[in-house]
């Protein structure tokens, strides 16, 4: 069997509030594989996106070894962290946070902007992605000009554009209808199926949750079975 | 442009400040102008009692024998009305009219007015400013009321003269002396015989000094003792009259810059509040502090050149505005009123400072806020 994509080992995370210490992660240890589609659940405040944040290298762990794609993130300074995550992950986030200011295919050129692309290259990639989400006919939209699963989907066509190994997912039909929640698990189904991305995706939707291969519940900072 | 109106707004502010920043040093250089055109060979022989005490006439050839002094000329305030009060603020002066010019070489007269004046014992010289504010043409008789030497006066205008520099006084009026004295020595005797000041052309300027003491030690305990000082000295003197408020005018324009820099500072602060999600995302994609630093301070940058040129450009009319309102008290307070080249890189640097300014605290906390902080504003 190959490398897992993810490993934690002990992984812990806790804040401070003046003098307490508050856990909010504790001794998580999993691994997943490539090619998993893993969605995790649990109640709020159970530290779900604190897990994906750690693993999508946004975040550091107070304890523990976190080790991603081959890297040991721990190892790693902010720029390093910063290109690593570049390269690596796919993020897609519950409010889309596509920039207002620029019109879809700018957004989905963004991430392109840190490679060495050449403008028209990063045009014609952007511009693949956005097809490949079904918004060919939209790329001049600005984001406000388009439906809340319209924006999902040209995120998703961001995550995707610089074509990471492991996409990132915090709630992402938490802001969405029953239909569009649908249709943006279908493309994240076929992107898992058909171009081999690994997912995490925190959801509280059990729907979207049937979609994914592998559901990890999360109560209190820990896994629990079910 | 997410919020165009307050962008304006700020844009149209930071215009304003930067063209009143420029107004008010146009004024403070207009005042200085004076100085700037001062010829370092020349030297300023009055009463040294005080400019309004007069030296006798017969000093000339005493200080012509004075070595080191290559020409000597002389001035009398006229001080007459034309019109009426509000007509006559400018500078009215009895001159010597055989050698005047030879000494003041930036008055530039063409030789054949230069001879019909010294001909005529009533002609006049006037300015170039002067003569296009009473639209006066080259013949015309002006009459004028002599308010210090008493009775009606009536000149000929015989030359219109233009300045050799931009800081020259273009709105001075020149005429014979002697027309003056013949006159005076009719009506009012006690008046004749005397001028306001001698202008002393010196060999060297650099020797300006001695010959100054020279001057002065010659009329030491003589009926009117004598102060003389290079030019540049003498009209230093008048303005330092008025430094107090040239200072003053000095801070305003600095708490003007202070205030545009709150504006800017406010809305850019504003700005990168509300985006401080969105440059979290852009860090979470792998942008660093690098792209934060130019996105922000490019905007401020873009925001406060705008502005400022827009104020420079306005800096213009405002200025006319100004000289406008000014009306006819302006040629006699500042000889050269424009907008100088180095007012406008002035306004330009300080609207880039400003620019630069108030960017500094949004990019910092921008720079160093933590992704999962600033993605937790989402919503
Ligand atoms: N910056 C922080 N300072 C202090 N406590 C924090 C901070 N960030 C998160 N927490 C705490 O960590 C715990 C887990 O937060 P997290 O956002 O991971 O929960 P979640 O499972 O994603 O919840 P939800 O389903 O509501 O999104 C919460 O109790 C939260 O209050
Ligand atoms: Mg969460």
């Amino acid at each position: 069997m190959a490398d897992p994509l993810i490993e934690l080992v002990d992984v812990s995370k806790s804040y401070r509030r003046d003098t307490l210490e508050i856990p909010v992660l504790q001794n998580i240890t999993m691994t997943v594989p490539e090619g998993e589609f893993l969605a995790l659940m649990g109640p709020s405040g159970s530290g779900k996106t604190t897990l994906l944040n750690l693993i999508a290298g946004i975040d550091r762990p107070t304890g523990g070894i976190l080790r991603v794609a081959g890297t040991e993130l721990g190892g790693l300074s902010e720029t390093e962290l910063a290109q690593w995550r570049s390269r690596t992950i796919g993020f897609i986030f519950q409010f889309y946070n596509l920039l207002p200011v620029l019109t879809a295919l700018e957004n989905v050129e963004l991430p392109l902007l840190l490679t060495p692309l050449s403008k028209h290259e990063r045009r014609e990639h952007a511009a693949v992605a956005l097809e490949l989400v079904g918004l060919a006919d939209r790329v001049h939209h600005y984001p406000k000009q388009l439906s809340g699963g319209q924006e999902q989907r040209v995120a998703i066509a961001r995550a995707i554009v610089t074509d990471p190994p492991l996409l990132v997912a915090d709630e992402p039909t938490g802001d969405l209808d029953r239909t569009s929640a649908q249709e943006i698990m279908n493309l994240l189904g076929r992107l898992n199926a058909e171009y081999g991305k690994t997912i995490v995706m925190v959801t509280h939707d059990p729907r979207a949750a049937e979609r994914a291969r592998k559901v990890i519940h999360l109560d209190k900072g820990a896994f629990v079975q079910m | 442009m997410r919020h165009p109106l307050r962008s304006i707004l700020t844009v149209l502010g930071i215009a304003v400040a930067i063209s009143a920043f420029g107004l008010i040093r146009t004024v403070i250089g207009a005042w200085y102008s004076g100085v700037e055109a001062s010829a370092p060979n020349r030297l300023i022989t009055r009463n040294a009692v005080s400019l309004g005490f007069t030296l006798p006439l017969a000093y000339r050839d005493a200080i012509r024998g004075i070595p080191g002094v290559a020409d000597v000329t002389y001035a009398h305030w006229f001080g007459g009305i034309y019109i009426d009060e509000k007509h006559s603020q400018f500078p009215q002066f009895a001159v010597d009219a055989t050698n005047f010019y030879d000494i003041y070489p930036e008055f530039r007269l063409p030789p054949e007015q230069k001879a019909a004046f010294k001909q005529q014992r009533n002609a006049m010289v006037v300015g170039r400013k002067l003569a296009e504010r009473f639209n006066w043409k080259l013949g015309d008789t002006v009459q004028m009321r002599g308010m210090i030497f008493p009775g009606e006066w009536e000149f000929v205008i015989r030359g219109i003269y233009t300045g050799a520099e931009k800081s020259t006084d273009e709105t001075q009026m020149h005429f014979h002396y002697q027309y003056l004295d013949e006159r005076l020595r009719q009506t009012t005797p006690f008046q004749a015989g005397v001028v306001g000041w001698y202008v002393v052309k010196v060999q060297d300027p650099k020797r300006g000094a001695e010959v100054a003491e020279a001057i002065d030690r010659r009329f030491k305990n003589s009926l009117a003792e004598t102060l003389t000082e290079t030019e540049r000295a003498f009209v230093l003197g008048f303005i330092s009259m008025s430094e107090t408020i040239l200072v003053a005018l000095r801070i305003i324009s600095m708490v003007i810059i202070g205030v545009i820099l709150l504006v800017l500072s406010n809305t850019m602060a504003m700005t990168a509040r509300e985006r401080l999600s969105e440059y979290a995302v852009l860090k979470t994609l792998g942008f660093g502090a690098r792209h934060l630093i130019f996105l922000i301070v490019g905007e401020s940058l873009l925001i406060a050149a705008t502005g400022g040129l827009l104020g420079i450009l306005i800096t213009y009319p405002a200025a006319d505005g100004f000289e406008r309102a000014m009306g006819d008290a302006m040629g006699a307070i500042f000889p050269a009123f424009d907008v100088a080249p180095s007012t406008q890189l002035i306004c330009a640097l300080m609207a880039m400072i400003v620019g630069l300014a108030a960017s500094l605290f949004p990019t910092w906390r921008a720079v160093q806020v933590r992704i999962v902080e600033g993605l937790r504003r989402v919503g």
